[in-house]
């Protein structure tokens, strides 16, 4: 249990996805104009990492490792299928985004309603494949870990974009150099918090 | 063969480079260029990377567009690119493996990069192979460049070294020069390219947001 927490703790402030490896910056600048909107696709994110990432833990370990397949029958003892990793990966995460997509648009239709456009565009949302492949290359001891590295990555994106929305919002009202203005200073606000999320990498937990 | 190079095809491969660059205008595929440019040699061989699978992928997508379903092209784009990048992942961790170790995921997020998702709705479900093919070479370098100018200076002040090479000579170490090693760390691959940003639209006027 200790460990679960501290695996998530880690995932927030640590390795955070963003700050610290860059993955899902093309949405998180994108998207990032204004809190609410923002809000909402880092809701997505972390529903559709916390689904896709054990989906994918399960895969890579029952079917995709070198001698994964042994349950199946004896003799698959030297089979190693790693190589379709990133087909099978995508595959999920794209059928995945799509199962929750409908049973988001059934269930809850308000959920869907402020979710609706982002739902399809996390498919190719590099914070989620990049959560697959970052699992595949930590080798967490069960799904549970991985499950709870999913759901901190995803909350640490959450608190990313969230962040930089407030500050954008503000923003409108600073003068700023002409050939800076929008991407330019959005970039090196997004430099400066990843330098403040910096101090947190000393962090033992 | 006069053809082959007309002025399309020209502006199409051009356009890329400055005025349309994949990372300083459409913003696309910004979370790999950042992460891989602390050096200049793995920053070069992403570049190339996405550059073969950009334009392959829109070859392929190019020749298939007229017989893709339109409710599952998402995933039909997404199958093809996953191949393409599979095979770059296997040839460079059977000829290049100290690079492809250095790229750890990235290489495999090349999937999941805008750029290839962007020029595969936006040219190449709409034009002909060989247009696809140029503006796959044109997007590909105008991310390449881009990585390139980032990883020359981060290497440079970072570590004192160009592809692995000491470059900063040895007195300057004895005289006091430290390494900056902010250099090295994510943040200043941002800055970096905000500083690109800004050099790139103080030039060229019309890209200026209000």
């Amino acid at each position: 249990m200790e460990n679960l927490a501290s695996i998530f703790v880690k995932s927030i402030f640590v390795d955070n996805m963003i700050f610290a490896f860059f993955l899902g910056m093309c949405s998180y600048l994108a998207v990032s104009k204004n809190v609410k909107t923002s809000m909402g696709l880092g809701l997505a994110v972390i529903f559709v990492l916390g689904i896709t990432l054990p989906v994918n833990y399960l895969l890579e370990n029952y079917v995709l490792k070198e001698g994964a397949l042994q349950w199946l029958s004896p003799s698959f003892k030297t089979m190693d299928l790693s190589y379709l990793a990133f087909i099978l990966f995508i595959a999920v995460i794209a059928a995945m985004t799509q199962l929750v997509e409908m049973v988001v648009e059934k269930f809850t239709p308000s959920l869907y309603a402020s979710l609706g456009i982002f739902l399809p565009l996390i498919a190719v949302n590099c914070a989620i494949m990049g959560g697959s492949l970052f699992m595949q290359q930590r080798a967490f001891n069960n799904v549970a870990e991985a499950t709870s590295y999913a759901l901190g990555s995803g909350v640490g994106w959450l608190l990313a974009i969230v962040g930089l929305a407030a500050i954008r919002e503000k923003m409108e009202y600073s003068d700023v150099p002409a050939p800076l203005r929008g991407l330019g200073i959005t970039f090196i606000t997004v430099a400066l918090m990843g330098i403040a999320f910096m101090s947190f990498s000393g962090l033992k937990i | 063969m006069s053809k082959l190079i007309s002025d399309k095809t020209k502006a199409v491969f051009l356009g890329p480079l400055s005025k349309n660059n994949p990372i300083t205008v459409q913003v696309l595929g910004i979370c790999s260029a950042l992460a891989v440019t602390a050096k200049l040699e793995p920053a070069l061989v992403m570049g190339l990377s996405v550059t073969i699978i950009v334009a392959f992928s829109n070859v392929i997508i190019s020749l298939l567009r007229n017989t893709i379903p339109n409710r599952i092209r998402i995933i039909v784009q997404l199958v093809v690119v996953a191949a393409l990048v599979t095979i770059v992942s296997e040839i460079l961790k059977a000829f290049a493996y100290d690079v492809s170790v250095q790229l750890s995921v990235y290489i495999g997020l090349i999937i999941t990069n805008c750029i290839l998702m962007g020029r595969l709705e936006a040219f190449a479900m709409g034009n002909k192979p060989w247009e696809s093919f140029i503006d796959g070479l044109g997007n590909g370098f105008g991310y390449a460049w881009i990585l390139v100018v980032v990883a020359f200076f981060r290497e440079l002040f970072g570590s004192g070294s160009l592809f692995g090479f000491q470059i900063v000579p040895q007195a300057m170490y004895d005289a006091g020069y430290v390494n900056n090693g902010l250099m090295i760390l994510p943040p200043m691959a941002l800055i970096l390219v905000a500083c690109i940003i800004w050099v790139h639209r103080a030039r060229n006027k019309e890209l200026q947001e209000k």
